[in-house]
């Protein structure tokens, strides 16, 4: 290093440690807002804590985490209500984006206009559009129900059922996000090089055959980010399920627990029953959910074919 | 977990802004916060109050009842953003008296002001006073006059209360009325409010006073549900759950003829169904007595000016003011001078028929025998009314949803 003079060596510092620098703000972040209450709650959930109580905490070790995995059914109840909803949410996520942006991305007047109005449901507030879709499941004096009676089938009890629960719930959710991955899927869509379409043209290949052969594994990237996202949502579902029901009642999610999410059942035992230290064990168990699930669903996703 | 991140984030974030606000106004004024759920009927007492003290400023915060409460346990957790003065509800009163030190102790010199058992049910174990009470349930029955006509029965108040003595012959007269009612309505709202109101009527509830879960050996509790249950299966209730956008849909398609009505219900009915006006009536109910809601006010240790709080909340409980929320919003003062005030004993309700609702109350409020309250009593009530509600949906056996009950019971006392 002797060759080098102050000048050579601060340009060397400098390209070697500014970007640290650079990234540091959201790392301190990070560390404030997410390190910091990821650890501390790893701390409460070894307590017998109360929400108003913390001084008369006592350390119980993994007892709150036994009792969640070996003796608590509603646990398990809200796990499952979670993954049937991961599934029921993700999957017509996808595909229904897929379509739209299918769609979105031919030349048709007003363009701009469509694009931004699939981005609109998301921007739309989570209560508002849970209190509407839950008038619109309403059993009495629902809009689907009536539709369903005009097409002579029955009228259907949207919030008793585990399955009908769990149908209305999704089609909030979908409703919502659909039209944020649509744009993502666009985008890309938009920057697959039409050459590679007038090739397959040549071929012979019809408009069905380019969509899944080219734009499906053209998107691979942007699938695989979508999925996780979506996944990653899904599972801290709360505001749907919990407004699905209001009333007293609400944290249950329904009166059998049919559709009481993890992140709901979580809600309810430190906000209604103020057990702080079960709450906690329970977003433990939550995260180490979700990142199996996310993985899950990472696998799932690369597996499109890119031949 | 990212999303304990984000609350603890906005909490903080909202807790930074609420105490910006909080304190002295720029003016030079006070300013109190005041946290709140439904109407209390206390706008224009504030303004009264802010005329005869120019040096206060009142700021009011109102959310839904259980938005509010579990707010309110959020900010009284992190030490920070509760209001100055924040109303609990008879149903989280036990869980929040639990932890007296995060409230100021109220001093217990106007302990005479009100009813003994609305004194009590505030009082922690170890005596300190966390709230004043502002208003109380009593229980009557709001019933529809034009429904019961239409179908044969009897509408003019005596005789209504007559027909019911006890709550058997409320479910025999609700048979009768079933089979001639007008289509798409039913005899009452849904089960698990009626349940309600029949378990608030007991000697004991859900706790012994040993604060020990008895809700298995109780067999009024259990003769209430079998007789809710019979009436469920008989197809007399709604089906609709209390405080539900569809609950309050049906007050307006009059999907129902009677609901429980606590002195606070007549103010819900008259926001749903304004048009329903001078078709209602009011009787007394089935067995006699009870109660249901009610709340108090709290002056969270953490304010700023608990000093200034404490002189309105005491002002805003005193009997003139509650009688003065009796003529307008019909909340029943849990004050014994209130409660014989003329003004509140004469009272009477165009809307409903010009019922005499303040003697009906009055008498209720001095008849009852308040119950005991656990700790958790209102969790209990949680999954007692999901039991009932089960059974109305047809997903469990009157009997099976009772076992269920039982066990969820059990783990509240854990």
């Amino acid at each position: 290093m002797t060759g080098l003079n102050w000048r050579e060596r601060r340009h060397r510092w400098d390209t070697r440690y500014a970007p640290y620098a650079y990234i540091a703000p959201y790392f301190l972040l990070f560390s404030v807002f997410g390190l910091f209450p990821l650890l501390y709650t790893a701390w409460v959930s070894m307590q017998d804590r109360n929400l108003l109580d913390g001084d008369a905490a006592t350390f119980i070790g993994l007892d709150n985490y036994v009792q969640l995995l070996t003796a608590d059914p509603y646990f398990w109840n809200a796990m499952g209500n979670t993954l049937s909803l991961w599934l029921l949410t993700t999957v017509p996520q996808i595909l229904f984006a897929l379509g739209i942006a299918q769609l979105l991305n031919r030349r048709l007047r007003g363009r701009t206009f469509f694009r931004m109005g699939v981005l609109l449901p998301n921007i739309t507030s989570v209560a508002a559009v849970t209190i509407i879709f839950a008038q619109l499941f309403g059993r009495d004096f629902g809009l689907v129900n009536w539709g369903l009676e005009l097409f002579g089938a029955g009228r259907v009890d949207w919030q008793a059922g585990t399955g009908s629960s769990h149908t209305a719930i999704a089609a909030m959710v979908v409703w919502r996000w659909t039209g944020y991955h649509a744009l993502i899927f666009l985008a890309s869509m938009q920057a697959i090089p039409s050459t590679v379409y007038e090739a397959a043209r040549l071929d012979g290949a019809n408009a069905w055959q380019q969509f899944w052969r080219i734009t499906v594994p053209m998107l691979r990237p942007q699938i695989i980010f979508s999925t996780v996202i979506a996944t990653a949502g899904n599972m801290r579902l709360l505001a749907e399920p919990l407004l699905f029901n209001p009333g007293a009642a609400a944290a249950t999610g329904g009166s059998d627990r049919q559709f009481q999410t993890a992140a709901l059942y979580l809600y309810e035992q430190g906000f209604a029953k103020f057990d702080f230290g079960y709450a906690s064990a329970i977003a433990w168990l939550l995260l180490i959910a979700t990142i199996a699930i996310t993985g899950l669903s990472y696998l799932a996703a690369r597996r499109i074919r890119t031949d | 977990m990212r999303r304990a991140g984000t609350l603890v984030g906005v909490g903080l974030l909202a807790a930074t802004l609420v105490t910006a606000c909080g304190g002295d106004a720029s003016d030079g004024k006070t300013r109190i916060t005041v946290g709140m759920f439904g109407n209390f009927g206390y706008q224009q007492l504030f303004e009264e109050y802010e005329k005869a003290h120019p040096d206060i400023d009142i700021t009011d915060r109102t959310a839904s009842y259980s938005d509010h409460h579990k707010n309110l346990a959020a900010h009284l957790a992190t030490n920070n953003g509760a209001a100055d003065i924040e109303a609990i509800d008879s149903g989280y009163i036990n869980q929040f008296k639990a932890t007296p030190d995060r409230f100021v102790q109220l001093p217990d010199d106007l302990k005479d002001r009100w009813l003994d058992w609305k004194w009590e049910a505030s009082l922690s174990k170890d005596g300190k006073q966390i709230g004043y009470g502002t208003d109380i349930g009593g229980l009557a029955i709001c019933y529809r006059r034009d429904l019961l006509e239409a179908a044969g029965l009897p509408a003019e108040r005596e005789a209504v209360s007559a027909m019911w003595p006890d709550w058997e012959s409320f479910m025999a007269k609700g048979r009768e009325f079933q089979a001639r009612a007008p289509q798409g309505t039913k005899w009452f709202d849904g089960g698990p409010s009626l349940l309600n109101a029949i378990v608030g009527q007991a000697p004991t509830g859900y706790y012994d006073k040993d604060d020990k879960i008895v809700v298995g050996e109780n067999a009024d509790i259990r003769k209430g549900w079998d007789l809710v249950a019979q009436g469920v299966a008989d197809g007399l209730s709604a089906g609709l759950l209390y405080s539900t956008p569809q609950w309050n849909t049906g007050f307006k398609q009059s999907q129902f003829a009677t609901v429980i009505c606590p002195a606070w219900q007549m103010a819900k009915i008259k926001d749903q169904a304004p048009d329903t006006a001078g078709k209602w009536d009011l009787a007394a109910v089935p067995g006699g007595g009870g109660n249901w809601g009610g709340s108090y006010l709290t002056v969270p240790k953490q304010g700023k000016n608990t000093d200034k709080a404490l002189a309105l909340a005491e002002w805003l409980t005193a009997p003139e003011q509650q009688a003065k929320v009796f003529a307008s919003n019909n909340l029943l003062p849990s004050t014994n001078k209130a409660l014989s005030e003329q003004s509140v004993g004469q009272y009477t309700d165009p809307f409903f028929n010009n019922a005499p609702v303040g003697a009906v109350f009055t008498a209720a409020a001095r008849a009852l025998k308040p119950q005991y309250q656990g700790p958790k009593a209102g969790d209990v009530q949680t999954e007692l009314g999901n039991a009932m509600q089960r059974v109305e949906q047809g997903k469990q056996s009157a009997a099976e949803s009772w076992e269920q009950f039982v066990g969820d019971a059990k783990k509240l006392e854990g």
